[in-house]
């Protein structure tokens, strides 16, 4: 059977890789929401970030024999401490101005973080072998399905719900959403705002290092790997909508569904399709899919 | 922009404690002293072809500087003026056998047209919704630069001939290039001081400091956006047709996003909303990715370093600092 | 008083005399510039080593010929970029006083650089660019293309991997124009040798991920997944390849265009089996042997990549063009160079042709087993010698203007 000219069995291999690619785009975008949304910083630092858990990966595995499960932990952990402290020190006093200068901001930090490991590791790409426990693969009848990869599918569908879950339905979410929404009020209350928010950059950033060292085993480990990453983290940031949560995790996937059948059918266009769809986005529902128009 | 917070443009703007006069008279010796610098700087050794990149990527700060400062709106994706003005500028001299002349200005001009279009899809939002579609039109730029036959892909346009310029003075001299560029950049600039001081900017000021107060007493905020859109583009593309020309090459690094970074970073270490901000601006970066390339990725590091701390102390850029200082707008 | 007269006449015209029989060269100093992408994707293959290879090769025939050449070696990072190749070979051209261009293994900076080159006289010895129009239709009396090209490339590795019976094809292209020209040349050559290219997927330059393209590759059924690529993309997508179970699966890998060093990242685990077809490998023979020694020890234990012997060999024969042609003047230097026949402890004996080509035997390698392996970069070992006169394109193919037609 043939859809378009591909039979049933390849299009399904190509969804399922469609799905492990957006796994990505959604742990990453998910990250992003967290801070645009509730806290209005346009973090562009964020592929830098992304980088940093992965090198963290690497760096734990080879200086202080840590391994992949070890870093899972330890390396979101220590980036989005450093989340922290650039939050403390930097971006807090931008808060009164344009959001223009925390992009900027962001922007030189990312500059200087990737610039910094270009240096010292140049910019071929340093390996990350997959863990033991989780390499071989499954035979599906369509495709050859490395474990790994189901893995990453399955672990990033657990963070993303389990975030979603924690902002929107429990009651540090709620004192979060209040908190961006009315400072002083929630201030009033008793409730360290400014904690908070600190806090939830940092959270924010462990969700993209924690990214970074999903990818590590599969993709090179390189200074660039954030690069090209960012813009089209911050497209599925928009289209999903600047304020939900939700609507980048779905969109998140969603890209990865769409990528995957353009690689079928127009795979020069595959690293482009998502600014074609930002754009139509952008024009009909400016909000996003599933944003709200603050 | 939000209203509420200080744009980046009010930051750096003074209050006038000037009168307009005096203060034409700044504007007139701070142009007198730009021009002899760039005239008499390769008269002193200072590599002419280094001098022309200077006044190429001065004038695209400018051009973006206008719709940034003057405008108040953010654009992602300014590179997708520089470079595709840069390939037709490219393809016309080299395949088309134009002169140079017409060369550039059909690059500017078609510049001036992607802007009329672009500017009718992203002036629709505000604030952080334009800069990210005017991003998404670059790289829909971008991937067509790529693809598209004509520009070359990776190799981009190479050998294109610099040309005859009128049919009269061969440009492969110097002595003939660099004066040509030297008029263009001033003439340029010129242009972009008449558009800020003219009725026309001044409506601009009011838009982009309190929009709703400029509807109510009448003004159509998005048509003088848009204008302003397409002169922006049209004089980026200027600059990129210009550059095409004086380096006899276009290529993707134009069109590249990381290009619409570097104008945002001259513009910001020169000094937003200034005149002569997005020149010193240029200078600064152009000089520094000349001077520091041996060190290599040093130079990311060194440009990431300088966004860093303009944005935290030195947010009214060179320029800017040097007007407060001076209590003048410059 | 005419006695003194005399004798400064004489004396003067003495000096006259040896000047002119001194090399005409400008500055007098013979100034060599490397360019390569330092510390990007290519920076392993070029990058550093190939000024070290440079610097040897002027301390070598200095030594060697006891000449009363002064030169000097000076490099940059072009970053893989054309505008910033073009750039600093005309500020060196123009201010910088250097006198010839080595290595640019990019070939859209080398087609830039070529230009500016023939533009200003100068010299273009180019090492490791992929392009076969350097030698075509861009050919440059300025410009002399040592090492490979996709021709040889194709022919090397298409028409072996065919005759050993992997007859129907299905490419991973890199969407750019050497990755076209790759597809293009091994589709011909694999079409002439009776097989089938059952299809081809054309994919962006620098993407991270294969696996959507090697799934087509896996449904495709093709005996061969061809890589029309390089770099970080060859190392990416055979490493997931590996990950994905092609080999495994039955379908072998040719990797179209695959240095030492790139082996030496993917390990021998990943790489075995792989096809490939070099210029130069560093244990062929006692000569390469000792020269790569040589090159380890100055270069932190790396072994050359074929790079970085052509960067050597192409600046040795430059400056032996350049004294007996007495002058640093680009284009009687290389017209020189193509006078005489090369021979280096490197690539044998060879000659460069009227349109600038190099030629020499080319080598196809089979990457080695693990268990096959004895030391670090012990990876190759060599199926087929190809010799000089079949490895290139025919001079009367390549549309180049220099050429004369017969």
């Amino acid at each position: 059977m043939e859809i378009f000219g591909i039979p049933i069995q390849a299009m399904m291999g190509q969804l399922l890789i469609g799905l492990i690619n957006g796994s990505f785009y959604a742990l990453l975008s998910l990250g992003l929401a967290v801070i645009f949304g509730l806290l209005n910083i346009i973090n562009f630092a964020h592929g830098a970030q992304y980088m940093l858990g992965a090198f963290g990966a690497y760096l734990l595995l080879n200086k202080l024999g840590l391994g992949y499960w070890g870093s899972l932990l330890v390396a979101p952990i220590l980036v989005g401490a450093t989340g922290v402290v650039i939050e403390r020190t930097m971006l807090k006093p931008l808060y009164k101005l344009d959001h223009l200068y925390g992009l900027l901001l962001t922007f030189g930090l990312a500059l200087i973080i990737q610039g910094l490991f270009r240096n010292e590791y140049g910019s071929t790409g340093l390996p990350y072998a997959i863990p033991e426990a989780l390499q071989g693969g499954q035979n599906l009848g369509f495709m050859f399905l490395p474990n790994y990869r189901a893995w990453v599918i399955v672990a990033s569908l657990v963070v993303c719900l389990s975030t979603w879950f924690v902002i929107e339905k429990t009651r540090l979410g709620g004192y979060l959403r209040a908190a961006t929404e009315n400072p002083q009020l929630v201030q009033a209350f008793g409730i360290n705002v400014p904690r908070m928010i600190t806090l939830t950059y940092g959270f924010g950033v462990a969700l993209a290092a924690l990214a970074g060292v999903m990818a590590a085993p599969i993709y090179q480990v390189s200074p660039q790997m954030g690069e090209n990453l960012i813009i089209v983290v911050f497209a599925v940031v928009v289209i999903g909508g600047m304020g939900s949560i939700m609507g980048a995790i779905v969109t998140g996937f969603g890209l990865g569904l769409i990528e995957g059948l353009t690689k079928v059918f127009y795979p020069e266009a595959s690293t482009t399709v998502i600014f074609v769809i930002m754009t139509i986005v952008l024009l009909i529902r400016p909000a996003g899919l599933f944003g709200t128009q603050k | 922009m939000a209203s509420a917070t200080p744009t980046p443009a009010a930051a750096s703007g003074v209050a006038q404690t000037s009168t307009p006069h005096s203060a034409a008279g700044t504007h007139r010796v701070a142009f007198i002293v730009m021009a002899l610098i760039f005239i008499g700087a390769p008269l002193v050794g200072v590599y002419p072809v280094f001098m022309m990149k200077v006044m190429c990527f001065a004038l695209f700060a400018c051009a973006f500087n206008l719709l940034l400062g003057y405008g108040g709106l953010l654009s992602f994706g300014h590179a997708m003026f520089l470079g595709s003005a840069g390939y037709v500028s490219a393809h016309a001299a080299k395949v088309w056998g134009l002169t140079p002349e017409l060369a550039i200005a059909l690059g500017a001009l078609c510049a001036g047209a992607l802007g009329w279009v672009a500017g009718k899809l992203a002036i629709r939002r505000q604030g952080i919704y334009f800069a990210m579609i005017t991003l998404a039109l670059a790289q829909l730029v971008f991937f067509f630069s790529l693809q598209a036959p004509f520009t070359g892909g990776e190799d981009g346009i190479q050998a294109v001939p610099r040309g005859k310029l009128f049919g009269l003075f061969e440009l492969t001299n110097p002595a003939a290039m660099y004066p040509f560029v030297l008029a263009i950049f001033l003439g340029g600039f010129l242009l972009i001081y008449r558009i800020v001081h003219s009725p026309f900017g001044q409506v601009l000021k009011a838009i982009r400091e309190n929009e709703p107060r400029a509807i109510s007493l009448g003004y159509d905020a998005d048509k003088f956006k848009h204008r302003a859109f397409v002169l922006s583009a049209t004089l980026a593309g200027l600059a990129g047709a210009t550059k095409a020309i004086v380096f006899q090459l276009a290529s993707l690094t134009d069109v590249h996003w990381s290009m619409s970074g570097e104008v945002v970073l001259m513009t910001l270490v020169g000094g937003m909303g200034t005149l002569f901000g997005p020149v010193v601006g240029a200078a600064v970066i152009v000089s520094m990715q000349n001077y520091l390339a041996q060190l290599g990725a040093w130079v990311t590091v060194v440009q990431g370093a300088i966004f860093v701390l303009c944005v935290l102390l030195f947010r009214r850029g060179i320029i800017g600092e040097i007007g407060h200082l001076l209590k003048k707008s410059l | 008083m005419k006695r003194n007269a005399l004798w400064s006449l004489m004396a003067g015209l003495g000096l006259l005399a040896a000047a002119s029989a001194q090399a005409q060269i400008s500055g007098n100093v013979v100034k060599i510039g490397v360019m390569n992408d330092m510390s990007g994707l290519y920076a392993d293959i070029g990058g550093p080593g190939s000024v070290v290879a440079a610097k040897m090769a002027v301390e070598d025939y200095l030594k060697a010929t006891k000449s009363s050449l002064k030169v000097e070696v000076v490099s940059a990072d072009h970053q893989n970029k054309p505008d910033v190749g073009s750039s600093i070979a005309r500020k060196w051209y123009e201010t910088d006083g250097v006198d010839m261009i080595a290595d640019v293994p990019t070939s859209s900076v080398a087609l830039a650089v070529n230009q500016v080159t023939k533009d200003m006289g100068k010299a273009f010895v180019n090492t490791g660019a992929a392009s076969s129009d350097l030698t075509g239709k861009d050919c440059s009396p300025n410009t002399v293309h040592w090492l490979y090209d996709t021709w040889m490339l194709a022919h090397g590795t298409g028409s072996a991997v065919v005759k050993a019976g992997g007859d129907s094809w299905f490419f991973l292209t890199a969407d750019y124009a050497f990755g076209h020209a790759l597809e293009r040349d091994t589709s011909e050559v694999v079409k002439a040798a009776g097989g089938k290219v059952l299809g081809s997927v054309k994919v962006p330059l620098g993407t991270a991920d294969f696996s959507s393209f090697l799934l087509q590759a896996q449904s495709s059924k093709a005996k061969i997944v061809g890589l029309a690529n390089a770099g970080g993309d060859t190392i990416n997508s055979i490493k997931q390849a590996a990950e994905f179970g092609i080999v495994k699966g039955g379908q072998k890998l040719a990797g179209l265009l695959v240095f030492l060093p790139d082996i030496h990242g993917l390990g021998l685990n990943t790489a075995q089996g792989l096809n490939i077809t070099e210029a130069f490998y560093w244990d062929l023979n006692d000569g390469t042997r000792a020269w790569s020694k040589r090159f380890a020890a100055l270069h932190g234990g790396k072994y050359p990549s074929s790079d970085h012997a052509g960067v050597y060999a192409g600046v040795l024969h430059y400056l032996k063009a350049v004294d007996a042609a007495k002058t640093d003047d680009g284009a009687k230097v290389v017209a020189k160079m193509k006078e005489l026949p090369t021979d280096d402890t490197l690539f044998g004996k060879g000659t460069v042709r009227a349109d600038g080509r190099k030629i020499h035997p080319v080598y196809l390698f089979e990457v080695k087993k693990p268990s096959e392996s004895k030391a670090p970069y012990d990876y190759y070992k060599v199926v087929q010698t190809i010799p000089a006169e079949q490895a290139f394109r025919p001079l009367n193919e390549g549309n180049c203007p220099l050429v004369a037609k017969k």
